[in-house]
């Protein structure tokens, strides 16, 4: 009870809570689409991605501001989508080899740059490596509100052109017939997933990162064969898996938030995959059983079954 | 060169060797991406191995490392066999939690020790000297030793099972066929890879782990079509990537493995760029190639087709080509110059006249169509 006093009024924990739901509720939105288009690992990617671009950013601007950074991150992020469309579409490279590509040496080199802004003197470089690792106890006001800009506008977004981002996620053929720019479509997809990914970055982290584009939609596309049901459901899930990460390591002494985080979201997908109506493991565990199981009332029921499915006039006897 | 760095080189080519070899089969096979996967997951293992030991020296730790891996990789499969998410899903699933939970072991318990995530990710290669082992009376870098029999491993797994290998990536069902356990083929590499990935992120990181086993096959993969000259070319790229990414480091004074990550991109798009026949380049010039021979193509048929009619005089000439192909009054002349060097016409003037070889052709290109 007295950490639910906290949540309104130590400044921290409300912060830190705030984020983590925009987090959530952003991350959650764009892993729909992302789960639906078989890009669940590009958050990974993405996130590795972006860390040349933010210390680049720094380097040009000069201070720590949340604004220019986010902005490099994303340019980054999309440069790396552009290389990696461009090995998939010219080489025999796959998919999987020119993400792994793109996210080492991206990242790799994003090291190389940390590593040297940090030797040169001054202070302003200091917390840089937040994009590395997250540290959600560190976010501010001026992030939150960074953030819920940021994530408001792909949002905004995404109602806006939700009926063209329906039809390319599932018949990309018939938005092309229709006359629809579904290359540029595709673009800002991608662009808003690295948005969500740069959103959370400096909270969770590059690797967790991946699992908050990766996680919500899966657990929600076992509940529902619906898309608007199922951004809601994720972007839910994406917010109460960051509440509970931020209210879980505010209460505890020692526990990082963001991999609380990704535990929590974990455990939304573990319960979605075996109680989901429908699609949930233990469902359908049972309508086998009581398939494979003989009927005790009607003996000859089963055989008729068989029987019937017979082609007629074919096997007779 | 001082002996400690060249202790570091040596270091570093032994693990762009190990890791190429199991890179290449996840290339080839479209996990790549399992790479990314174990190397942060073996964080676990070691942590699990560490609580359990008590020693972060103890060599045992690499099967707690290895074990992570391979749980990592059935996990993920587990996921994947319940139907209800893609394989992208299962991976992207399965590690980040592994590797939370890792995390949260790590900041409880040893809050003072030294296993730091940033350590994980980055590496230290320069530190790879200081830590020694003694082998038959002489002092080695322990990373050397590690390393070495690491390579050694994988060389001989590989030789072994070449056959196996070979035939389970390019043909799986023939292989299933012929009753090669597909599943036993598949852990063995994933064994493979969470050994060398613990082997080598404990000197250069689990980025550059991911960047030798990825990158350098990927490059060797547009180089060539077979597997043997694959595997030497992505381990050369990676030894190459890495000492000339160590001097980079050394000479900027940044982090060594992030230079030699990024001396594995360079590479990487140096092969896309030159590849003999798959890079980009080498694609432009064959599309060029084609549009030229095709306009020469043209041009015989053209003027085979007006030959010997009472037109011939206007349509059969250099001038003319521009309105009839729609050609530029340059790209015309280079056509014809270029048919002229292959013998089938001759310009006498403005006027064109087919040789008989020229003649032959356009009948055989006429027949065709």
């Amino acid at each position: 009870m007295e950490n639910l006093l906290l949540i309104f009024t130590d400044y921290t924990i409300r912060n830190v809570l705030l984020g983590a739901i925009v987090l959530g509720l952003v991350s959650g939105t764009l892993s729909a689409f992302a789960v639906l288009r078989k890009a669940s690992l590009l958050g990974d990617t993405m996130s590795h991605a972006a860390l040349p671009g933010v210390i680049i950013a720094f380097l040009i601007t000069g201070v720590r501001a949340p604004l220019p950074l986010l902005i490099g991150a994303l340019i980054a992020g999309l440069l790396g989508t552009l290389f990696m469309s461009l090995i998939t579409s010219t080489t025999r490279i796959k998919q999987d080899s020119a993400q792994g590509v793109i996210l080492a040496v991206f990242f790799g080199f994003g090291m190389a740059l940390l590593s040297w802004v940090i030797r040169q003197p001054g202070s302003e470089h200091a917390g840089l490596d937040r994009f590395l690792f997250g540290q959600a106890a560190a976010t501010v006001e001026s992030d939150v509100i960074t953030m819920a800009g940021i994530g408001g506008i792909a949002l905004l977004l995404i109602a806006l052109f939700w009926k063209e981002f329906k039809l390319i996620t599932f018949d990309a053929q018939y938005a092309r017939t229709i006359g629809l720019p579904v290359g540029l479509l595709d673009v800002l997809v991608t662009t808003l997933i690295v948005i969500a990914v740069v959103v959370g970055l400096q909270m969770v982290g590059v690797v967790l990162m991946s699992a908050m584009i990766a996680a919500p939609g899966a657990a929600a596309r076992q509940w529902t064969n619906r898309l608007g049901v199922m951004v809601i459901l994720s972007a839910v899930f994406g917010a109460v898996a960051g509440a509970a990460g931020a209210l879980i390591s505010s209460s505890a002494a020692n526990v990082p938030t963001g991999p609380v985080i990704v535990l929590a979201i974990t455990v939304i997908v573990i319960v979605s995959l075996l109680f989901a109506p429908n699609r949930g493991i233990l469902w359908s565990l049972r309508r086998t059983k009581s398939v494979l199981a003989p009927s005790p009332v009607e003996p000859n029921a089963q055989a008729h079954v068989v029987g019937s499915a017979r082609p007629k006039g074919v096997y007779e006897p | 060169m001082t002996q400690s760095q060249i202790e570091i080189q040596v270091v570093a080519a032994l693990v762009a060797a190990a890791c190429a070899i199991p890179g290449v089969f996840l290339v080839l096979r479209r996990s790549a991406l399992i790479s990314d996967a174990i190397s942060h997951t073996v964080l676990l293992g070691i942590v699990i191995g560490f609580m359990l030991l008590g020693d972060i020296e103890n060599p045992l730790l690499i099967v707690f490392a290895a074990g992570a891996g391979v749980l990592t990789v059935t996990l993920s499969e587990l996921l994947l066999k319940t139907r209800r998410v893609r394989e992208d899903a299962a991976i992207g699933l399965v590690f980040p939690a592994l590797f939370s939970i890792a995390v949260i072991i790590i900041t409880q318990n040893f809050g003072s020790i030294h296993i730091d995530v940033d350590a994980v990710l980055l590496g230290e290669l320069a530190f790879a000297p200081f830590n020694r082992v003694d082998i038959i009376g002489s002092s080695l870098p322990r990373g050397v030793v590690v390393m070495g029999i690491i390579l050694i491993a994988n060389l001989i797994a590989v030789a072994v099972f070449y056959k196996e290998l070979k035939l389970a990536t390019f043909d799986a069902g023939l292989a299933a066929a012929l009753g090669f356990s597909p599943a036993l083929i598949h852990y063995g590499l994933m064994t493979s890879v969470s050994v060398t990935a613990v082997g080598a992120f404990d000197h250069v990181g689990s980025i550059l782990v991911i960047a030798l086993m990825i990158a350098p096959p990927a490059a060797a993969y547009l180089l060539t079509d077979r597997l043997a000259r694959m595997i030497a070319y992505s381990a050369l790229i990676g030894i190459a990537a890495a000492i000339s990414g160590y001097w980079i480091a050394r000479a900027l004074n940044v982090n060594i493995s992030g230079a030699m990550a990024t001396m594995t991109g360079i590479f990487f798009v140096a092969a896309l760029m030159f590849a003999p026949e798959r890079g980009l380049i080498a694609q432009v010039i064959r599309r060029k190639r084609r549009g030229e021979r095709f306009a020469v193509e043209m041009l015989l048929v053209h003027l085979r087709r007006h030959e010997g009619t009472s037109d011939e005089e206007t349509e059969n000439t250099l001038g003319h080509l521009t309105d009839e192909l729609n050609w530029s009054p340059r790209y015309a002349h280079q056509t014809v110059k270029r048919a002229q060097r292959n013998g089938y016409v001759q310009l006498v003037s403005d006027a064109l006249r087919l040789t008989d070889q020229g003649r032959t052709m356009a009948s055989t290109l006429l027949a065709v169509r």
